[in-house]
């Protein structure tokens, strides 16, 4: 067995979420001990290292359990100092921290609900998707580097990731556009330049898998959602 | 302590402009305060905050920080002394966490409080209760989320304190009393009571009068 100096993560297999922190971890080298977990039907363990939200990542290290995926990114990159994810000065960090949460709460989550959404509550989510793109192409244009923090994978490329191999399996789950490659240029080729690097590319998972998942899920969320306008 | 040109665009009632005056004040650095009228946004606002043109924003030797965590932090490194962050990673990972958890779960549910009427009021209400009770759990049995002193945590969720009883008072309802919460009760005692806590909290009853005319307005919406 490996000698993983007491690190593990609990993930899921689709998770966006848990996918930042196993490439946070790949690419500073620091071995762990993966953990698969059943969302749909919780271990007590996840339940006992997470009790306030019972979600994955949890990463534990030390034996001490830490949730959400940018505040584990930020534990990692206290921890383990090589490789870092964020930059040296203050104020870039702090332009991090802002894009990282620009990222995850405007890039990420609006292609989700656009996904998940249909008529009129489809149309306004595509719209607010498209924005979020704007700007995040807006930014990526104005640094003119590979990635976001320079030329290598930092932070926010982490946590803006998951739409590197995720937003074109939800746009056709949602029969929706956004990433327009002429539209995006910046976007499209950092997705390129992303998606090239080894170790974020290995052990992504598989499209068609993807696919069933997330049109499985999508129509969950959309049949909740008719039954609490009918009820 | 002299700032370097340090200015920071607030609003009175901004429970996230609140966060960054008492951190400045607890680092003891000298700045520029200015109030913004949020009707009509100053050209320095929607320059320093192009993305979501809101306050608080930071201006330090010709840039701009926005987002009031985020802001929280930079403080915290570019100013070493009386550090806000615990030294040891698992407790900044801590004191991130519940920082985080206030603002996406306590804030929606205190604001449905105000903007929502009938069964989606008491909702918000029951939600509100649920997620301070899963707060408190975060103090650890500790006077504060810093452990003996303020950190943080405590800069970040200390508007609560006085959000909740603002809450209360203007709508009747119960949020936090000493049985249900004891030890969140004797926090949001103990935080009210600080001097640099409480030196930006907005006036009580201005700011109770500001929300009932936020409800009124929000809610005659609605119901239009």
């Amino acid at each position: 067995m490996e000698e993983t100096g007491g690190v593990k993560l609990l993930g899921f297999w689709v998770s966006p979420f848990a996918q930042r922190v196993k490439w946070a971890l790949k690419l500073k080298g620091v071995q762990y001990e993966y953990i698969e977990e059943d969302i749909y039907n919780k271990s007590p363990l996840l339940s006992k290292l997470n009790p306030v939200y019972g979600m994955v990542p949890v990463l534990v290290h030390n034996g001490k359990p830490i949730s959400e995926s940018i505040i584990i990114l930020e534990y990692i990159d206290e921890v383990w100092k090589q490789a870092p994810l964020l930059p040296q000065d203050p104020y870039e960090r702090a332009q991090a921290r802002f894009w990282a949460k620009f990222a995850e709460e405007k890039v990420r989550q609006s292609v989700w609900e656009a996904m998940c959404s249909s008529g009129e509550e489809k149309q306004k989510a595509v719209k607010s998707a498209v924005e979020a793109f704007e700007e995040f192409e807006k930014e990526l244009k104005r640094r003119g580097t590979k990635f976001f923090g320079g030329e290598t994978i930092g932070f926010v490329d982490i946590v803006a990731g998951c739409i590197s191999y995720q937003l074109a399996v939800h746009e056709e789950v949602g029969s929706i556009k956004i990433l327009d490659s002429s539209r995006f240029p910046a976007i499209s080729e950092w997705i390129k330049n992303f998606l090239n690097h080894p170790l974020i590319n290995e052990g992504l998972p598989q499209k068609d898998q993807m696919f069933a998942y997330f049109s499985k899920r999508s129509k969950e969320i959309a049949s909740r959602k008719m039954s609490h306008k009918t009820a | 302590m002299a700032g370097e040109g340090v200015k920071l665009l607030g609003y009175w009632a901004s429970p996230f402009a609140l966060r960054v005056r008492s951190a400045l004040k607890l680092k003891g650095i000298e700045y520029e305060y200015q109030e913004e009228d949020l009707g009509n946004k100053s050209p320095l606002l929607l320059q320093g905050n192009p993305v979501y043109k809101k306050v608080p924003v930071l201006l330090h030797k010709g840039k701009s920080i926005s987002e009031s965590l985020v802001i929280l932090e930079y403080i915290d490194e570019v100013w070493k002394h009386n550090p806000l962050l615990p030294e040891d990673p698992y407790e900044r990972a801590r004191s991130r966490f519940w920082a985080k958890f206030v603002d996406e779960k306590c804030v929606p549910a205190l604001v449905g409080v105000i903007t929502k009427v009938g069964e989606e009021l008491e909702k918000s209400a029951r939600e509100a209760r649920e997620h301070l009770k899963t707060l408190e759990s975060g103090l650890d049995g500790k006077r504060c989320f810093g452990g003996t002193k303020i950190g943080f945590a405590d800069v970040a969720i200390a508007w609560i304190a006085y959000w909740v009883r603002m809450e209360q008072e203007a709508f009747k309802i119960q949020l936090i009393d000493q049985q249900n919460m004891p030890l969140l009760a004797a926090w949001i005692d103990y935080v009210l009571e600080d001097p640099v806590m409480k030196e930006f909290m907005p006036p009580y009853d201005k700011l109770v009068k500001h929300t009932r005319d936020l409800r009124e307005k929000l809610t005659a919406v609605v119901s239009n």
